[in-house]
């Protein structure tokens, strides 16, 4: 393959964007139980391949990954119980396809913090860009800050508790799970959804196609008190429930095979 | 996919060419096909105009540095006929130039005069704008044109992917506003009402240089500010004007400006502090420039930001 080398002594493709058949760089320091990762001079593959090798071949069940320097894709696709804390912003795609960890990022995140996570959490201390938990599966994601446009598109479970304000279709397309936003839900609240349930405890501009308002029952909050005791996230405010309407997606016509199961 | 930065400080010059270099080139992930930059210097009595007089993919024949010279020597004949002194002309490239001149009458013969002659684009014009694009990275057009010396308070940059276009430098960014002076924009995005507004702006006299859909945003707003509009307004006004997935920043000689559309379908990071604003499609740009963890925030749907000198 073409390679080139640069200063830092990574092996590019040629055109400079892909680092082929990396190794991991073996600079964590390991103490005990405890591991941490500096990423300052690592490219996103050699950060992910150290993590793997410490929480998969060492055993090392926490780790702390510093200076991350907002870089994509960061500690995706970890499979394993373990602590995992970012001191610092990770960019793009963090936590991605995870399965198990419990994350703690003392920052901001870019654009889809855990896309199609499967479960643990993510607490994040700052604000989260768009298209947050998009195709959640399960878990919990915790946002302090606003989160972007879009968030939990596509959501098949868990849920997404968010402190700050929330952008434009947030719950678009959602098929089930839970978002709690304590601020306010711009234009477009879940638009299109095809079930799950949304709170809003401030201001809606607008509600998206086929979603409707719900009345708050006691399940609801249990549910609610029972994720912000667990999360430590002091009194909740008042909410107002949202769910699907059930009219855009045609449930009361059965595909074919369906209608000969019926009858 | 493109990537798009600006930065602009409060406090008077600095090394804006590094330094939207650093930014631009942490992005190189979002297009490595060409990179560009707008950037503005002090204000200067003279007139600067950057021109190219063939495209870097053109250099396949015999006789194209006879041809070049031929060209050059036409355009510095021309300046002098429209009535504009050339204090300096600089090579930049073998096709790239910059040219000083005294020149005070109307902008818009000027470009188009030049512009007949066969293969040259006025790049940029105006009394402190300086638009600088060519193929590669950032690291290879801030070596090939010196940028490292240039300073200014204010600039936009942009890597470009290549999607609906030729990799060439009629295609890259960032957009002059033919004719206006200091005008410039950089756009990730794609405007679906292209034609309607290129057909509309052209009935009003305008002409354009490429097929691109970002250049229009660049005379739509050049337009409305000559009609006397703030350039916060007439942003606002292109969130209604323009229909599609984009967000761009414009620049003018002492403002700057963001946008973003409807469905905040397209990325943007913002860090403001009190002398320094600098905005990028990726957090990891505004790293490049500060280091250090920064507050950063995400602008939201339909808004419009400016900031001043």
């Amino acid at each position: 393959m073409a390679g080139m080398n640069t200063k830092s002594g990574v092996v590019y493709d040629a055109r400079g964007l892909v680092e082929p058949d990396p190794e991991p760089p073996m600079t964590a320091v390991i103490d005990g139980a405890m591991a941490t990762i500096d990423a300052t001079d690592l490219t996103t593959r050699k950060i992910n391949l150290e993590l793997k090798r410490i929480v998969y071949d060492e055993g090392v069940n926490e780790v702390t990954i510093v200076n991350p320097g907002s870089k994509h894709s960061l500690g995706v696709g970890i499979l394993k119980r373990c602590k995992l804390t970012f001191e610092g912003s990770p960019g793009w795609y963090a936590c991605g396809l995870i399965d198990g960890p419990e994350v703690q990022i003392n920052g901001r995140v870019g654009w889809a913090l855990g896309e199609n996570m499967m479960s643990g959490s993510i607490v994040v201390e700052g604000p989260a860009g768009s298209l947050t938990g998009a195709a959640l599966r399960g878990g919990d994601l915790v946002i302090k800050g606003n989160v972007g446009a879009r968030t939990g598109i596509d959501q098949k479970g868990g849920t997404i508790i968010t402190m700050g304000s929330a952008g434009i279709n947030t719950g678009f397309m959602m098929q089930r799970g839970h978002q709690i936003i304590c601020g306010d839900a711009h234009d477009g609240l879940g638009d299109s959804m095809y079930d799950g349930v949304i709170y809003v405890g401030g201001k809606i501009a607008s509600l998206g196609v086929d979603c409707v308002p719900a009345e708050m029952t006691d399940d609801d909050h249990e549910f609610i008190n029972r994720k912000f005791a667990i999360y430590d996230l002091g009194t909740p405010p008042d909410f107002n429930k949202f769910e699907c309407g059930k009219v855009l997606h045609n449930y009361d016509a059965l595909e074919p095979s369906e209608r000969k199961l019926v009858l | 996919m493109c990537g798009i930065a600006g930065i602009i400080h409060r406090d008077g010059a600095a090394s804006i060419g590094d330094e939207l270099t650093a930014m631009l080139n942490s992005m190189k992930h979002r297009g490595p096909d060409s990179t560009g930059y707008a950037i503005y210097g002090p204000a200067d009595e003279m007139v600067i105009v950057r021109f190219m007089l063939a495209e870097p993919n053109d250099f396949t024949g015999f006789g194209m540095d006879e041809k070049l010279e031929r060209n050059r020597a036409e355009v510095e004949s021309r300046l002098a006929k429209i009535g504009a002194e050339v204090a300096t002309i600089q090579n930049e490239t073998g096709y790239a130039f910059r040219a000083t001149i005294r020149y005070g009458g109307d902008l818009k013969p000027l470009a188009d005069y030049l512009e007949d002659i066969p293969g040259c684009k006025v790049l940029s014009l105006g009394s402190s704008l300086e638009i600088i694009k060519d193929l590669g990275d950032a690291n290879t057009v801030h070596d090939q044109y010196g940028l490292a010396k240039v300073s200014g308070t204010h600039g936009i940059g942009h890597v470009r992917m290549a999607t609906e276009s030729d990799v060439d430098l009629a295609s890259a960014h960032p957009y002059w506003a033919y004719p206006f002076a200091d005008v410039a924009v950089v756009h990730n995005g794609q405007l679906t009402n292209y034609h309607m507004w290129r057909r509309r702006l052209e009935r009003m006299g305008h002409r354009f240089q490429s097929q691109c859909d970002s250049e229009i945003i660049a005379v739509y707003l050049a337009q409305q500010l000559e009609n006397g509009l703030s350039l916060e307004t007439a942003m606002k006004h292109s969130l209604d004007d323009f229909d599609g997935v984009y967000t761009y920043l414009v620049a003018t000689g002492n403002e700057l400006g963001i946008a973003k559309d409807e469905m905040a379908a397209k990325p943007l990071v913002l860090m403001e502090t009190e002398n320094l604003v600098a905005m990028a499609s990726e957090e990891v740009a505004i790293r490049a420039l500060v280091g250090t963890e920064v507050e950063t925030r995400d602008p939201f749907e339909n808004e419009v930001l400016t900031w001043q000198v």
